[in-house]
């Protein structure tokens, strides 16, 4: 039997996860460490971050060690009308770090929903990413956005890609002084610039969101988009988290990869998001499928952030021992392990260890 | 308890009065000695100086959920921070600057003295122009003067230490003024508190305009 005590917070995620996603059909996936560098370039928009570490193998092909899971994941399905491929994993990924700028290996878990899929599909994902939050600590917020509906009502402002590049931006930082003057720059009507002003400022509950959206979604794409942002809310509404789960449109993805829900969650405690998902049927449609896809991945090298029990000591027990005492010690030993203790026995006192209690059986010494 | 880094300086006296004004005063911090932390319990309220450069660092981080900092350094190291307020303090300009008598001569690569690599490398590659980069930490002015740089990339408040030196501006990149900003993942738990501080300096921010 296992003491849970000693899991580390990302390893007792681990386990947990991985039992949620299995209870809901998500098959778990293994995959290489490497890929065909050329996967990347094809589609390098689509990572997190564009930078790949990169080497020959024996045969000289030109490999990466992968920095995403989700792009290996699509390779290996297939599209098939009326069914959906479900998968999770548990993966490191390496890339480039955005605070230090250096290469990191990143712990990542998640799952992915590949295939035909509906808003139960949606829905089933974006309440697994609450409950995997809602598993690892009690205070957790989710942020569900749409890229339908901001794609919809920027394009409808304009067709310029270097504005609504610049404006999605901005309303990633909630920075409205700015998205006024980049409207008035590329002069945005006031309607158009109004609509994208109040994606930035709308934002928390679900209903008193969607009640403010509902007058910006006047084409057909965000109107559409907006219903199904709304069946989503309305599922999720019936769940435990629903007061955990709020719209906010300053999450965004890349345009030409997401093209539905998107969202981002948080641990109280750690300050970046550590869950990150979406919708990303384009990405698929650009390799030439017919599939829709959605999924989450959970970075948890950042639960290392996370308070966990305070361990005072790193032994309960250290027994120092010298050669005419090795026999004793070794008894002690085996008796304090039968009794559930933990023990480190040594020559002289390590200078880092952290012990309860001492046990000198050394020659001349008090016991 | 809503953590506030301050940049230190004048930049930085100027904002805790607009804190101070929305009712988060703490009056220890007026204090003279070295302390840095000042924390007013009752108002949920601790306030931190920190180097402007380094403010972006501790909010992005969590060590603050909120803080003040320049443009300039927004645009540098691009935080991923919520940008909330212009305080339209602080108003000066990131501007490319030269000997008066400089000539850009196009086929040459660019000599660009800077603090601000990020900056001065964006703004040249927006132009496609081939520049080599020197990142100076301080008197940056000097630069063009020695030949070390053929123009410096700056920021440009009065333009008195540019006259001093025989330098001029020849192009303004950005206006630069103070941002308040928070914490991505601190909004979403202190949402109210948050938007409650920002939304009594958003109105000193638009009386005083």
């Amino acid at each position: 039997m296992i003491d849970e005590k000693i899991f580390k917070n990302e390893e007792r995620a681990i386990f947990a996860l991985r039992s949620l996603y299995r209870q809901y059909g998500y098959l778990p996936f293994k995959m290489s460490k490497f890929e065909e560098y050329d996967l990347y370039v094809q589609n390098k928009d689509f990572l997190v971050s564009d930078r790949v570490i990169t080497f020959n193998d024996t045969s000289g092909r030109l490999l990466a060690l992968k920095p995403d899971v989700t792009l290996s994941i699509i390779k290996n399905t297939t599209d098939e009308t009326g069914c959906k491929q479900k998968v999770c994993y548990n993966e490191n990924v390496y890339r480039v770090s955005g605070s230090t700028h250096q290469f990191k290996e990143i712990m990542q878990t998640g799952l992915e929903c590949i295939g035909d899929i509906d808003i139960l599909d949606i829905f089933e994902v974006v309440a697994l990413g609450a409950q995997s939050l809602s598993l690892i600590s009690d205070t957790f917020a989710l942020d569900l956005s749409h890229m339908g509906i901001v794609s919809a009502i920027l394009d409808e402002a304009s067709s310029d890609e270097l504005f609504k590049k610049e404006a999605i931006a901005l309303i990633a930082n909630k920075n409205i002084h700015e998205l006024r003057a980049l409207c008035q720059g590329y002069q945005i009507s006031e309607e158009s610039t109004s609509a994208i002003i109040t994606l930035v400022t709308t934002y928390g509950e679900t209903t008193q969101v969607l009640n403010a959206l509902c007058g910006i979604c006047k084409s057909e794409r965000a109107r559409e988009a907006y219903a199904q942002l709304s069946a989503l809310c309305t599922y999720l509404e019936a769940t435990s988290y629903k007061n955990q789960i709020k719209l906010d449109f300053s999450v965004v993805n890349d345009m030409n990869y997401y093209n539905g829900i998107v969202f981002k969650g948080f641990l109280n405690g750690i300050p970046e998001s550590v869950l990150s998902g979406g919708e990303y049927g384009m990405l698929l449609q650009k390799m030439g499928r017919k599939s829709n896809a959605i999924g989450f991945a959970i970075y948890l090298d950042l639960l290392e952030g996370l308070e966990g029990e305070r361990c005072d000591y790193d032994v309960d027990t250290l027994i120092l021992y010298d050669d005419a005492t090795q026999d004793i010690a070794l008894t002690k030993k085996r008796e304090l392990i039968e009794q559930k203790r933990s023990v480190s026995a040594q020559r002289s006192i390590p200078s880092k260890l952290r012990y309860r209690e001492l046990l000198d059986l050394r020659e001349g010494e008090s016991k | 308890m809503i953590n506030v880094a301050l940049p230190k300086g004048r930049l930085g006296e100027k904002v805790y009065a607009m804190f101070e004004r929305a009712g988060y005063e703490c009056p220890s911090i007026k204090e003279n000695n070295r302390k840095l932390i000042f924390e007013n319990a009752d108002k949920g309220i601790r306030y931190f100086w920190v180097k402007p450069s380094d403010v972006s660092i501790y909010v992005e981080r969590g060590a603050a959920d909120i803080g003040v900092c320049g443009k300039d350094i927004l645009l540098e190291y691009s935080p991923d921070v919520y940008e909330l307020l212009d305080l339209n303090l602080g108003k000066c300009r990131m501007a490319v600057a030269a000997k008066r008598d400089f000539y850009d001569d196009n086929q040459k690569t660019l000599k660009v003295a800077t603090k601000f690599v990020n900056i001065a490398r964006g703004f040249y590659a927006s132009k496609c122009r081939d520049i080599d980069i020197i990142k100076l930490n301080g008197s940056i002015e000097i630069a063009p003067i020695l030949g070390l740089s053929d123009v410096i990339v700056d920021i440009v408040e009065t333009g008195t230490t540019l006259k001093e030196n025989n330098l001029e501006v020849v192009e303004t990149i950005v206006p630069i003024s103070a941002r308040l900003v928070a914490n991505k993942a601190s909004f979403k738990f202190k949402t109210e508190e948050i938007e409650k501080i920002v939304e009594s300096i958003r109105e000193q921010v638009e009386n005083n305009d």
